[in-house]
């Protein structure tokens, strides 16, 4: 997944006019929110902190209320990850097979710890908590897709390929 | 060499995709285009047998013939072997249906799962399909919740509470508007049944909502799944698609006057929408905050409308309970426990997948028989049931048959049905802090012992493991314990409430895990207290 920079993403120079767009696709759900924060994610790599006002308007809410919720969880980043996102599930399945000593692994070949970006911006390592692959483990996600049985090896090779994916994109 | 056209099996579950099933799939396709052998592949969902994915099946005048694990650069060379006639070879397991693993199983949930094409509405109804929903149709919805009530049914979301009692509750709450939610946000590590229902036989999740909308008088319904499950919000919104097209959803279902109207939501990253207020809270579009019982969601939950909050497996249970009728399903299982759970072996496990079996298999059968012990080839030294809040177990409790009352007397849980398995190398008091660590991230902050007391937690269990004399380490072993019974009484839902169990029962079965000196030679891979 590419992540565009806010001026140049596919909004155009006016992210306030999509977050309007985004929520009137969602007016008729009920419980809305979620829906336009996961849209409002995909689109701009982020839930940015200058659309909420624009968020709370359009659902009549406070701007508390949006910031509330999008601060809970997980999923909704204040700025945007790296060009790719290398997620290491730290579960207790996958730590029955080693997912201890891969997560070390991963902060060595990428030279970051757990929650940071690669200073060239290509890679965000981050942690989940279960993909769903408990028995496959150790199991890593990246940008969406899970990969099983990772070791470091595997993990070189995959993060090679990502890195090679989004300096095509660019 | 036959020519003739040939069937083959490629799983599309995101378990075999893990491990290179699409690579699989493709190497398939161009060897037969190479081979000028006509080959339809069908993308199923998983057989269940984890440890041999990516599986894949041909269709011979036998019966299916298995081979796996097979990888994308074996294909040419399976496939010059005759893979695509059934051919014997070192990765054949022959007929799928015979291989003993499978064929001792009791699947009634997952009956279909990596037998049909998920997406395909013509198999499902040929592999007995939308029968439940016809039955349920014809009958009134107190007809059809007396025969949930009486099948014996339980949430298999890990509280065990009986479905029919839920549902009829539902069913007498007035109100025009109510609805059926499914609780899709299978985040216990170790579980991953849900996930395989709903990329392997999506539809039955749909009828299952649909029969209890039936039954409740409910007209709309939400599947809340984790976003941590990419593929099986995809099969579950295509297949959504498909059963609008087919009558199964939305106005006048199946020529009845029944209207239901079902909506996929997506999770966030939180662990804490599992337990079902907070997910309500979620799907209202609010913080995952856990709320006050009473009033009950059956009352009052979805916007304050009666709603029925189930867990997949058990919504998936009603059809086969409508078709086959209560009585067949009650009939399995021991005690209380009736008819079959999906358990699902994982960690470190030689042949981790789904086992679906009646109640009253013993946890040793489950991890010995069935998971031929570790992967590693060490010996099994924990076993983990029913997720991070569930008990972990010794070797010695192997003879504790699956039920729920018999692990709850064993201060432990069936939970789910996860069993996560360790050998001899691991750090039991390292997985109790654990225990504490997840608790303290992943609580929803309502309640002070959970919020709180999971900090507190991860230090005590520190001061025990590296404590300097046998005064402090004692003193702190009763301080934990305290801590612990104020987590346990003093929390509003599960996660505050549960997270000792793993953490008293790694003290209570392995107290050598807890002493300095064991701690001691293992600092370098410990931890720092934040």
């Amino acid at each position: 997944m590419t992540v565009p920079p806010l001026d140049q993403g596919s909004a155009g120079g006016n992210p306030s006019q999509r977050v309007r767009e985004i929520v009137a696709d969602h007016r008729d759900d009920r419980g809305a929110l979620l829906p336009i924060l996961h849209a409002v994610q995909t689109e701009f790599g982020c839930v940015p902190r200058e659309v909420i006002p624009t968020i709370a308007e359009e659902l009549n809410l406070s701007r508390a209320d949006i910031h509330g919720v999008a601060s809970f969880y997980r999923d909704f980043l204040d700025e945007p990850a790296g060009r790719s996102t290398v997620r290491l599930c730290r579960a207790e399945a996958c730590q029955a097979v080693g997912a201890g000593e891969l997560v070390e692994s991963a902060k060595q070949q990428l030279g970051v710890d757990m929650g940071n970006t690669t200073p060239d911006g290509d890679i965000t390592l981050d942690e989940v908590f279960c993909l769903g692959n408990c028995a496959l483990g150790p199991s890593v996600a990246i940008d969406g897709t899970t990969y099983g049985r990772v070791d470091a090896a595997r993990l070189a090779a995959l993060i090679a390929s990502a890195r090679n994916r989004v300096g095509a994109n660019q | 060499m036959t020519t003739q056209a040939v069937t083959v099996y490629v799983p599309r579950d995101s378990a075999a995709r893990s491990v290179g099933a699409d690579d699989v799939a493709a190497a398939i396709s161009q060897q037969a285009q190479a081979n000028g052998r006509d080959v339809t592949i069908v993308r199923n969902g998983s057989r269940g047998l984890l440890w041999l994915e990516p599986l894949v099946e041909v269709d011979t005048p036998q019966g299916r013939v298995a081979y796996g694990p097979v990888n994308a650069d074996e294909v040419a060379a399976l496939v010059g072997a005759g893979m695509l006639d059934g051919a014997d070879h070192p990765l054949s397991h022959g007929i799928t249906d015979q291989i003993p693993w499978l064929a001792g199983q009791q699947r009634l949930t997952f009956a279909r799962v990596g037998v049909i094409d998920p997406l395909s509405a013509a198999s499902y109804q040929e592999f007995g399909g939308i029968t439940g929903l016809r039955n349920a149709l014809a009958l009134s919805p107190e007809e059809v919740v007396t025969q949930v009530t009486e099948s014996g049914l339980r949430g298999r979301g890990g509280a065990g509470f009986p479905a029919g009692i839920k549902w009829n509750t539902v069913r007498n709450a007035p109100g025009p508007l109510k609805f059926i939610c499914a609780n899709a946000d299978e985040g216990d590590s170790g579980t991953y049944a849900d996930r395989m229902l709903m990329e392997g036989d999506p539809f039955l999740l749909i009828e299952g909502m649909t029969i209890a909308a039936h039954a409740v008088g409910a007209t709309e319904g939400y599947i809340y799944i984790r976003s941590e499950y990419p593929d099986a919000i995809q099969t579950m919104r295509s297949a959504i698609e498909i059963a609008y097209a087919h009558g199964w959803l939305g106005e006048g279902i199946l020529g009845t006057s029944h209207n239901f109207d079902l909506f996929i939501r997506v999770g966030a990253g939180a662990y804490i929408c599992g337990e079902e207020t907070s997910m309500l809270e979620s799907l209202e579009g609010k913080r995952a905050v856990v709320r006050a019982k009473p009033p009950l969601p059956a009352l009052e939950g979805l916007f304050g409308k009666p709603t029925v909050v189930n867990n997949v497996l058990t919504l998936a249970a009603v059809p086969t309970i409508m078709s086959d009728g209560a009585q067949a399903y009650q009939e399995l299982g021991i005690g209380r426990s009736r008819g079959t759970q999906v358990f699902q072996l994982a960690g470190n496990i030689k042949q981790g997948g789904i086992v679906e079996t009646a109640f009253g298999i013993s946890l040793g059968d489950l991890v010995n028989g069935y998971g031929g012990g570790t992967r590693t080839g060490r010996p099994v030294h924990a076993v983990q049931v029913g997720g991070p809040l569930g008990a972990y177990l010794p070797t010695s409790r192997f003879d504790l048959p699956m039920d729920y009352e018999a692990f709850a007397e064993a201060k432990a849980m069936v939970g789910h049905g996860g069993v996560v398995v360790f050998d001899d190398t691991v750090d039991m008091a390292h997985q109790a802090r654990f225990a504490m660590e997840f608790c303290a991230e992943e609580s929803c902050g309502k309640c002070t012992p959970c919020r709180v007391g999971a900090t507190r937690g991860v230090e005590v269990i520190d001061r025990i493991r590296f404590a300097d004399d046998a005064d402090s380490h004692a003193a702190n072993l009763v301080v934990l314990e305290d801590l612990c019974q104020v987590m346990t009484d003093g929390s509003l839902c599960a996660m505050g409430g549960l997270t000792p169990m793993p953490v008293l029962s790694a003290l209570e079965h392995f107290p050598d895990a807890f002493e300095p000196a064991n701690t001691a030679e293992r600092t370098s891979r410990t931890e720092v207290t934040p």
